[in-house]
Parts: C-alpha cells; structure tokens; sequence
C-alpha cells in the first residue's frame, strides 16, 4: 500500500502495461500522468519511445499510427485537447485500435475552466470509444490494466477511453495498492493484431469507403461496443482473482435493493453520493446509488434489471447537451422507456468545478423536475 | 464479395480499385477541331486523368475522371465541353 496521487497511480498501471509509444501534450489536469511517464522513460524503468508533438491532434495521431503498427500505445488529455484531438479520435475507433487514452475530466470553454465536470467525454461519447468512469485512484489504477486487457481483446479490437475527474482524483492522494509488474505482465498478454502497418506487406488503413461498405464499419463498430461489455466483465473477473478487487462491470450499487428513490451518478460524485444515500436513509427515505462505471457502452439492460423496485430516480449530471439537458438523464430515460415507469428527474450541477458536496446531493434528492441545481440567485439570464 | 476486415484495412493501393469516376454526373468530350496542343487541360486536371494521345488531342480516364470541368474552364481555344454523363 503506498499514498499515491491519482495521476500517478494512473501512470504507474500504465507504466507497468508497458506501452511502447507514449505521445501527448500538455494540458492541466493531464499534464501529471504523462509527466511521471516521461519521467519513467527518462529513468528506463519504461522501455518506450516518448513522443512529444505540438498539439493534441498530432499525439493522437502518434498513437493511431503507432498503434496499427502493432504496438501498445498510450495517450493522455482533458477539455479542449480532447476536442482538438476529436477528429483523429474517431479515426482510431474506425480502425479499430487498440489506443488507451486517459481523459482528466475538465469543462469545456467558453469560460475557460481548468476545473472538473464531465463535458469533454460527454462531447465524444458517440465516437466509438469504450468509456469508463473511475471514482477513486485506485480504481483509475487497475482500470487502466483492465482498459488495456478489453481494448486488445480480438472480440473487442476498440479503444479505451479512461474517464477520470480532473483535480478531485488526479491531483488527490489516497492510500493506492498498486499491482505488481509480475501480476501485469500475467494479467496483460503481449498484444496480437489481425492487422498491422508493416513495410514488408503494405495495406491501407481508414481506406475509402463507399456506400456498399460504410454502414457495415460502422454497424461491426456497433456490434464489437455490444460484445465488449461480456469481456469487460471477463476482465474483471480475472482481474479480482488477481488482485483481490472487484468491480461490477456496469454500475455499482448501493444500498440499492430496496431503495425507492434512486441516484444516478459517474465519478467521484458517486463517492460522495454515498453519504448522501446514508443522510437521505436517516430521514427515512428509502435511498439507492447507481454508480455507473461503463458508460460506453450504455448497460441499458443491466439498468433495467437493477432499477424495478424504484419509483423515483434522480440522474445527477456533471455535464449537459444544452438546449436539451442532462445527458445521462437523457440516455436512462430512453434505456427505460416502455420498460419501467419511474419518475425521472435529470439534475445538472458541479461544472467547471463547482463542489458538489453531501448538500448539493441532497438538494439532488429533492428535486422536483429537470433542472439546474445550485445556481447563483444573481443569475440575470434565467427563465423558470 | 470480399469480406470485411476489422477497420476495413485492406491491400495497399485500394485507390486503384475504387474507381471514383462513378461520381461524375457530367463529363468532358474533347472536340479536338481547335485543339493547338499546348497541356493546360492536362496539367490543371485535378485529378491527373486527362492525357495526351497525340500531338492535338487530348482523352480521359473515364474510370476517375469526376467532371469538375476545370479542363474545359482552362481550355484556351473552347476545343472541350462538358455532357450529361449518361450510364
């Protein structure tokens, strides 16, 4: 057990995959990760070329080519270098390659913000990209392992994006049981692709794609997102008979089995929602917690089936599809429709850094409709 | 029909096979009346399909020929007009 910072417990799972190309730029709350990478190549406890590039776009494109040359690759942003990146993002996951990539979550400009909330994964959760949302720096540790294990799983062949909230766990120490290099090289398998860039046997990656063939890349895109969640839960399986840890594949759940009103959360928020489900329990409210850890791709089924006995549900977002709201608000309600019947409520708060506390949770709680939570009353711009 | 590869990663050289002239909904006849001969329709076309077959005459690669109709644009003698491509 060691007190690790989030950042570089994250770079120290990564380290230990062993990629062989690191590339990317620097950008606040990232910029800790791969600095202690660099740092790791620099001491040679790392065996890998570290790439540095002028922008984001370019250190995705370093990890696209370098990953269809066959190699385990890795790459780190946050807010706009997530945007600039976009582009060469959903390259990667049309050509199927196995790129792990933490985001630092970090709202978007304008204002410029360097402090948490979800909006940058948000905007590039239709980009073909496995997500996962880490609540502690443990977690965003062995989840990393893990993303690697489903990433280059041939069932899979997709990238992983890792979804960890800037400041509140990376910048945040916390007691960290890192996995041995002996247990990752166990857990890890050298990677194997079908298809690799080699100057012996030409091929073209991201070809043309006429009307004939389009729909079927992207539909197999689809398909291997479906069949991912099946060797997720795989991983993890194997990944509790090494280490001891266990998480749910979907979401975890919390005090949930005879909850009546039920929150539903991502990150670190659902840590504190904990407490807010125990203060909620003390004024006798029939209280639960979702807190969904795979949001690519959607447990819509395995939402169905956890949330029956609810009559109310509370969706706290972190981010929010403005001129339509909370995002994941918005994707329970069309996993749920015409299956179940509660109450939705979809609450946006804690953006840009705005804490959310026990408080706001129970404020959460009792919302009536959708809606933003906590504002400012001297908000000018406002209608009811 | 081939079948699909993860990331339709195929052959080098797909771009071979991908006839892009499939596009064209108009395309170039080159008169050859005026014709002086002087490149221009074939170093402007974008696309590098236009060639020449004799010394005042010019053809195309109908397999990726677009019709953008930048030869007939550049052509300083009017000898090229642009046709409803018909299949």
């Amino acid at each position: 057990m060691k007190v690790m910072e989030g950042a570089e417990a994250i770079a120290d799972a990564v380290r230990a995959a062993g990629p062989k190309v690191v590339s990317a730029y620097p950008i606040t709350p990232q910029t800790h990760i791969v600095e202690a990478l660099s740092q790791a190549v620099a001491d040679g406890r790392l065996d890998a070329e570290f790439i540095t590039v002028e922008s984001e776009h370019s250190a995705a494109s370093v990890v696209l080519g370098a990953a269809a040359t066959g190699v385990r690759t890795f790459t780190a942003t946050s807010s706009q270098g997530l945007l600039y990146m976009a582009e060469v993002v959903l390259n990667i996951a049309g050509m199927r390659l196995p790129v792990v990539m933490t985001v630092a979550n970090r709202a978007l400009s304008s204002p410029l913000s360097i402090w948490n909330d979800h909006q940058d994964s948000m905007t590039l959760r239709d980009s073909g990209w496995i997500q996962l949302f880490a609540q502690t720096a443990q977690e965003a540790h062995d989840l990393h392992l893990v993303a690697y294990r489903i990433a280059e799983d041939p069932r899979v062949l997709l990238p992983v994006m890792v979804c960890v909230d800037g400041f509140v766990l990376t910048h945040a120490f916390e007691p960290v049981e890192p996995v041995s290099d002996e247990a990752v090289s166990r857990y890890l398998p050298p990677l194997s692709l079908p298809f690799v860039l080699d100057p012996a046997r030409p091929a073209t990656f991201g070809a043309y794609a006429d009307p004939t063939v389009y729909t079927e890349a992207r539909f197999a895109i689809e398909a291997a997102q479906r069949r991912s969640a099946q060797v997720l839960s795989q991983a993890l399986g194997e990944f509790a008979a090494l280490t001891g840890r266990e998480y749910s594949p979907d979401f975890d759940r919390y005090r949930l089995d005879d909850a009546d009103v039920v929150m539903v959360a991502m990150g670190t928020a659902a840590q504190t929602a904990q407490v807010a489900v125990d203060e909620m329990r003390d004024e006798g409210v029939a209280a639960g917690l979702v807190a969904i850890r795979r949001f690519r791709p959607f447990p819509a089924a395995e939402l169905v089936a956890a949330l029956g006995n609810a009559s109310r549900i509370v969706v706290f977002d972190r981010s929010v599809s403005l001129g339509s709201g909370g995002i994941v608000a918005g994707e329970l309600r069309s996993a749920l429709y015409g299956r179940l019947l509660p109450q939705i409520v979809g609450v946006v708060a804690g953006l840009g850094g705005r804490d959310v506390s026990v408080e706001t949770l129970t404020q959460a709680f009792r919302a009536e409709r959708d809606g933003w939570i906590d504002l400012r009353p001297d908000l000018e711009e406002i209608a009811p | 029909m081939r079948p699909l590869t993860p990331g339709l990663v195929v052959e080098a050289g797909s771009s071979v096979d991908n006839h892009t002239g499939a596009w064209r909904t108009e395309r170039p006849r080159f008169l050859s009346v005026a014709c002086n001969g002087c490149d221009l329709c074939a170093v402007y076309c974008p696309e590098g399909v236009v060639f020449k077959a004799a010394p005042k005459r010019y053809d195309f690669d109908p397999d990726f020929c677009k019709g953008c109709g930048i030869c007939v644009e550049e052509c300083p003698v009017d000898d090229i007009v642009m046709e409803a491509e018909i299949r």
